[in-house]
């Protein structure tokens, strides 16, 4: 336990040594200066209204008391967004839907059981533990949102684009669906069913878009290759590839 | 200070918003600090800090209303993260000001769980009663009680139908000061809204809200 370790570090040293801390994080004289009259800034402020200026700076010193009260690895934290920026992405999602392309069995058992079916590629874990998966088709078309914050399929999508969590997308996406669509390209007829799926709970969803014709032939890799994101999210359709590659 | 469930992020049908700008090409964290934000909240999930939902997201809706329209996303996770581990005592703002750990606060201990949450998050293989059944139609309750709740504005006092039980699920409610109030285990459901009973004229002939809501938010219609 870091408490153990410090035992014996009096109070006046922490200050000290505190003031000195800040200096050296903000890089120049003075910084201890403005550390104080920040402190004294935000003593004025109410809790939870602490606007957070120099973000950056304060992000940095919330790691390193956690660092140094040893809860926190910093490695682990490096692990963590590693993970985000280079491996838990669309590119799962986009797996999970050419195999639905290419396998009619799977594709049963994914309408059927998303949790499991998605499970056969080990995209589960948080926020992927109960999976829907709703099917695109030439009368209905299916698009996600989450109006009360921002909950997202992290397994099989990744983190959400900011646009999705922005207040436009969570205001307008229930009550003028086909407004918000037509603004990503995509121009439904009226005849055609919108289901918008407000991911309020513990379930989180996945659009199975609708294969583009012509692409019948191609590999599940190369069918992959062709899946955004978006798609998935329901606001865009899978466009086929430019020269026609089947 | 906010303590209504219907607070500013309960946005599902509010106007006034504009457009929705998606970026080309962005990245999955536009800053350095965003991701450590995003990496200190999942690791702080085993201290019993960061896995109990609905007092996190109590934290961000807390955030004033101004403010939460103006914060980037993880600007509120971040205030709603520091907001979480003053009130458990976790860090100061002496702390947090100076960048450096005060030897003489204690550390926590660690714990898998929140109190007073002993079932956490996720399905549970529980057997209780469900009060409703496939095919039901219910109605969204109106005036939920302080604290953070998940059920949006645009259901309450309307009709919908029960269309998938998704099996029993504990509460994540909290009460107004952010405690979750206890687990409360209960059948979540889809229940589906026709885009005419939600909107009225605005709303289009054909089209549907797909919500899943916990049992104590419907009353039989």
């Amino acid at each position: 336990m870091a408490g153990s370790e410090h035992k014996g570090v009096g109070r006046r040293k922490f200050i000290k040594e505190t003031a000195a801390g800040a200096a050296g994080m903000a890089g120049g004289a003075g910084a201890a200066g403005a550390a104080e009259s920040a402190q004294e800034r935000h003593e004025h402020d109410h809790d939870h209204q602490v606007v957070p200026d120099d973000i950056a700076l304060r992000v940095r010193a919330l790691e390193s008391i956690l660092v140094e009260k040893e809860m926190i690895d910093p490695a682990a934290l490096d692990a963590v967004v590693d993970a985000y920026e280079n491996r838990i992405g669309p590119r799962n999602g986009a797996q999970v839907v050419a195999r639905a392309w290419t396998d009619p069995e799977y594709k049963a058992r994914l309408l059927a059981d998303g949790t499991a079916a998605i499970g056969e590629f080990g995209f589960l874990g948080a926020q992927g533990e109960h999976m829907v998966v709703v099917e695109n088709t030439p009368e209905v078309h299916n698009l996600v949102v989450c109006t009360l914050c921002s909950c997202y399929p992290w397994p099989t999508l990744g983190l959400p684009p900011v646009w999705y969590k922005s207040a436009p997308y969570r205001a307008r996406a229930v009550i003028e669906p086909r407004a918000v669509l037509r603004e990503f390209g995509v121009e439904l007829p009226d005849d055609v069913e919108v289901r918008v799926w407000d991911s309020t709970a513990e379930i989180r969803y996945l659009v199975l878009p609708e294969q583009p014709a012509g692409t019948e032939g191609l590999s599940e890799e190369a069918l992959a290759e062709l899946v955004s994101r978006d798609s998935m999210i329901g606001v865009a359709r899978v466009a086929a590839p430019p020269e026609s590659a089947a | 200070m906010n303590d209504l469930p219907d607070g500013i992020h309960d946005m599902g049908g509010m106007g006034g918003m504009g457009p929705v700008e998606p970026e080309p090409d962005e990245p999955v964290f536009h800053e350095p600090w965003e991701g450590r934000v995003y990496a200190l909240r999942r690791l702080l999930v085993p201290w019993g800090l960061g896995g109990n939902w609905g007092s996190f997201r109590f934290a961000q809706e807390r955030v004033p209303a101004v403010d939460y329209l103006r914060f980037s996303y993880y600007e509120r996770w971040f205030t709603a993260l520091v907001d979480v581990l003053r009130a458990n005592g976790v860090v100061s703002e002496t702390e947090l000001t100076r960048g450096v750990a005060d030897p003489e606060a204690p550390v926590p201990a660690r714990r898998e769980r929140p109190p007073r949450a002993p079932l956490g998050f996720g399905l549970l293989d529980f057997d209780v009663p469900a009060r409703f059944r496939v095919g039901d139609t219910v109605r969204g309750r109106t005036v939920p009680p302080p604290g953070h709740s998940r059920l949006p504005r645009y259901t309450q006092g309307k009709c919908g139908r029960v269309v998938r039980d998704n099996g029993v699920y504990a509460l994540q409610d909290t009460d107004r000061r952010g405690q979750q109030l206890g687990d409360f285990p209960q059948h979540v459901y889809t229940v589906r809204f026709t885009s005419r009973e939600l909107w009225g004229a605005r709303g289009a002939e054909r089209d549907t809200v797909y919500v899943e809501l916990w049992e104590d938010y419907l009353e039989r219609a």
